[in-house]
């Protein structure tokens, strides 16, 4: 295991590093530098400003010496400033990033759990497999942005119960009222891939032998789902889950921006769209960084519950 | 006074936004008031400043946060006339606060003097001094600090330091504008300056307005900024020092809601109080709102100098032609689009000069619709109706134009469809090509990458003379490093001469004839077809009084402290 761990980390540090490079050339080689941006904004700028601000950002120097210092800048731990935002990256960063995780990782409890509760039902009760699979399908197919709007039109501007977006200024609880709505229209949007997995994971599972061990000792029919089955089964639902990290960041962007959430996913949008290369880079591989290191952590709890993983 | 580009990532992060019809009628009755007792005014917008220094860039957000927290020496106020906020009296030269004089290398120049208001102080209690000025003026003659525009700290040669109250500015230049001390504002020096003299050029990373925002010491307005929330929002509280009229509000909290179907839907639910006409809703979204809850906010709907238009390739052999310009304009039925999108309230534009600037010319071409005409015109200059509707020249070449504009703004792109249709009627064939505002405007539009026609927006300042649009010198070039914003290629020497002779003629009637000759050769012209004058639509809460738009890039909130509860 410990091999593993290494080895999957040195894995990760490589990938970083090639995709760092090829992030800052995708980035780099896009059209609009921030100084051309600049000059379209404001008419007062001349020929020799323009060229005084590209030496000033350092914009006049070949691609690979600018991801030379960059890169070199990164392994001493500067981060460098965001020209959106006009402060240090990591000030920027680190609050977005708590912010995201708490969003998703509430959503993808949410998910899961409810999509592994529906999975179970269809699994144990064939007959409601279709009900179930008519909900995942309604979930998945909802748009996450279309759903939010009628989550905000009902609970936030006709009941009054929740607010529209935004972040609590108070802290606390209240934090609980912002984030529900959010949270709800991005689960929603995801808890059809669990339902679906685990109803089939679970289905197969309770056809083997062992399970039919179980029930003939007697056990209870839930006691056989929840002990038996259902740990059997979750090696492909952990795999959705360590995948949903990732792909939830791409769901985050609208919720973030529906519900007027700071967050990553508004954060990469803004910083790609508004040329801001320091923030852009950080944030994408800090997105690459915590997709890698779910995979990871599924991968080594995928073993942990599957002995005959452990020796492959 | 520059053009300027209204772009701003609103415009842009609409990813969601196409739903914002669903805000459905009759659902808006039970949203509560949250407005806490109104001692706190929220305020939504739709963008976030990327600074709050206010010599470092120039964006919309960021005007409309340091109207309530700064006071520039000057601006133009709601009735587009020159005014003092800081300072006591707007210099001329006939109160001898202005005077013309050689400069040291023979050239004609002025000097001109500002007398600090005495009361202006910043929000830490110290005053607000000619040294500030002083500061922001060596600051900005340093062009390593980075600072946007040089031009006015190039022409200002030399500032003298009166008393601590009175500083006088050389120019060597002599123009109609030289008493606006334009985006020249005082920097706290007893903040800053030490902190600029330390490395002049990491200045900007370093500087308390990035570092230490909520320090009062930088702020000299009615509010300081309390706290902020990067990309959420900013609180602002009263600020101690400061001696005007009292605000109303103790705390005024502007939010940052991108999507303006969000925007709206929190505006209902009481979380947010009014939305910023300056960074708010489409005015179609406006109008709806209006609709649905007229029991609980006003809309107020303040035309201005946006001037919407369609920048038309010169270089493009086809559009080199007047006559199909000519042609173009005369197949728009901008009126009906005015009315049909818009409810007729944004002004049909007829030159890039707004009617409501003492400078423009009620007499001056117009070209209403007439498609009959268009036609005429057409086959004058040799593009003949073809069967399947499209013209054709003697070389068998279609008339065919790419019109583009920035991808996402729906506003825009009804229009664009609306115009393609209209254009087909003549026998003109539009491809519309969008793009990403990022991409259009740093990249297609700024390296003139574009073959026909563009859709876009310029917002400017009452009697903001185009150079950087007209002038022939400031179309982008390599050489140049793509400077300028001249986009269309237009050239024409007497224009060139006008835009030289304008800024210089102090006389306001010559002035005014040099002004109505520019806009006859620009409706005859047509460098950029004209399209309309963009309003902003202002949604405030009907218990609240004395909000004054302006209509150009000076902010409503420069002026916070007139605002009251009813």
């Amino acid at each position: 295991m410990i091999r593993l761990l290494g080895a999957r980390l040195v894995q990760i540090a490589v990938t970083m590093a090639v995709l760092s490079f090829a992030m800052f050339l995708l980035i780099g080689l896009m059209p609009g530098d921030p100084i051309d941006l600049a000059i379209a904004g404001d008419p007062r700028l001349t020929a020799e400003d323009a060229a005084r601000l590209r030496a000033l950002h350092g914009l006049d120097q070949p691609l690979l010496a600018r991801y030379a210092a960059w890169a070199g800048a990164l392994l001493e731990g500067r981060f460098g400033h965001s020209r959106l935002f006009a402060q240090p990256v990591a000030d920027i960063i680190l609050p977005a990033l708590g912010s995201t995780l708490v969003l998703l990782g509430a959503a993808l409890a949410v998910a899961a759990t409810l999509g592994i509760g529906l999975g179970l039902l269809a699994a144990a009760r064939p007959r409601l497999a279709p009900l179930v699979d008519a909900i995942a399908i309604l979930g998945q197919s909802a748009p996450s942005f279309w759903l939010g709007i009628l989550l905000i039109i009902l609970f936030a501007v006709t009941l009054g119960w929740l607010p529209a977006g935004g972040t609590s200024e108070t802290g606390g609880l209240d934090r609980l009222r912002f984030l529900l709505l959010p949270v709800v229209t991005l689960a929603i949007a995801n808890l059809a891939a669990y339902a679906r997995h685990s109803a089939s994971a679970v289905g197969l599972a309770l056809r083997e032998p062992w399970v039919t061990a179980a029930r003939a000792r007697g056990n209870a029919e839930a006691r056989v789902l929840l002990r038996h089955a259902l740990p059997n089964a979750a090696v492909p639902i952990l795999q959705v889950a360590a995948l949903d990290a990732g792909a939830l960041v791409g769901g985050a962007l609208i919720t973030e921006t529906l519900f007027a959430r700071p967050g990553m996913g508004k954060l990469i949008y803004d910083a790609v769209m508004g040329n801001d290369t320091n923030l852009a880079l950080i944030a994408l591989l800090l997105v690459a960084l915590v997709t890698m290191l779910a995979t990871l952590a599924a991968d080594l709890a995928q073993r942990a519950l599957d002995p005959r993983l452990r020796d492959a | 006074m520059g053009w300027k580009i209204r772009r701003g990532l609103a415009e842009v992060v609409n990813v969601a936004a196409c739903s914002r019809s669903l805000v459905i009628v009759g659902m808006v009755a039970a949203a509560p008031a949250l407005a806490q007792q109104r001692e706190q005014l929220t305020i939504g917008i739709t963008q976030y400043p990327a600074t709050l220094h206010p010599n470092i860039e120039s964006m919309a957000a960021k005007s409309y946060v340091l109207g309530f927290t700064r006071r520039p020496l000057t601006v133009y106020d709601q009735d587009w006339r020159l005014t003092c906020l800081g300072c006591e009296t707007l210099p001329s030269l006939e109160n001898g606060l202005a005077e013309r004089e050689t400069t040291p290398d023979g050239k004609d120049g002025i000097r001109v003097t500002w007398r600090l208001r005495e009361d202006w102080r910043w929000g830490d209690g110290t005053p607000v001094s000619a040294e500030d000025l002083l500061f922001a003026w060596r600051a900005g003659r340093d062009f390593s600090t980075g600072f946007g525009g040089s031009e006015f700290y190039r022409t200002a040669y030399e500032a003298i330091v009166v008393d601590p109250r009175t500083i006088t500015l050389r120019f060597d230049r002599v123009t109609f504008e030289y008493a606006s001390a334009g985006d020249w504002q005082p920097l706290p020096a007893h903040i800053e300056r030490s902190r600029w003299e330390q490395e002049p050029r990491s200045y900007r990373t370093r500087s308390a307005y990035e570092t230490e925002p909520t320090n009062p010491g930088l702020w000299n307005g009615p509010y300081r900024v309390a706290s902020v929330q990067p990309g959420a929002g900013i609180t602002l509280e009263r600020n101690d020092a400061w001696n005007g009229p009292a605000p109303a509000f103790r705390r005024i909290a502007v939010r940052t809601v991108e999507n303006t179907a969000a925007l709206e839907a929190q505006l209902l639910a009481g979380q947010l109080d009014m939305i910023a006409g300056e960074l708010g809703l489409p005015l179609d979204q406006a109008a709806a709102l209006e609709r649905r809850a007229r029991n609980r906010f006003r809309v107020h709907y303040k035309p201005g100098l946006i001037y919407e238009h369609l920048d038309v390739n010169h270089d493009t052999p086809m559009l080199a032609d007047r006559r199909l310009r000519q042609a173009l304009i005369l197949s728009l039925d901008r009126a009906q689009i005015v009315q049909r999108l818009f409810g007729g309230r944004q002004p049909v534009a007829h030159t890039n000069v707004n009617p409501l600037d003492w400078v423009h010319d009620n007499d001056v071409r117009q070209w209403p619709f007439d498609l009959a005409r268009a036609g005429a015109v057409l086959d004058e200059a040799g593009w003949r109706m073809a069967p399947d509707g499209i013209r054709r020249n003697e070389a068998g070449e279609r008339l065919t134009i790419e019109l583009m504009t920035t991808a996402g703004n729906r506003s825009r792109e009804a229009v664009q469809q609306v115009v393609q249709g209209m254009w087909r009627q003549a026998g003109i064939e539009a491809r519309i090509r969008n793009e990403p505002p990022r991409v259009l405007f740093g990249e297609t539009l700024s390296k003139r990458r574009f073959t026909g026609a563009v859709m876009f927006a310029w917002i400017s300042a009452p009697e903001s003379v185009p150079r950087t649009t007209l002038h022939s010198d400031e179309i982008p070039r390599p050489e140049r490093n793509w400077s300028g914003q001249n986009y269309t290629g237009f050239r024409n020497a007497e224009v060139d001469a006008l835009l030289q002779a304008i800024p210089i003629e102090l006389d306001r009637e010559k002035r005014r004839a040099l002004w109505h000759r520019l806009q006859a050769i620009y409706a005859e012209e047509l460098p950029a077809i004209p399209l309309w004058f963009r309003a902003d639509a202002h949604v405030w809460p009907t218990w609240l009084d004395g909000v004054r738009p302006t209509g150009h890039l000076a902010p409503s909130s420069l002026w916070a402290e007139e605002w009251r509860v009813r």
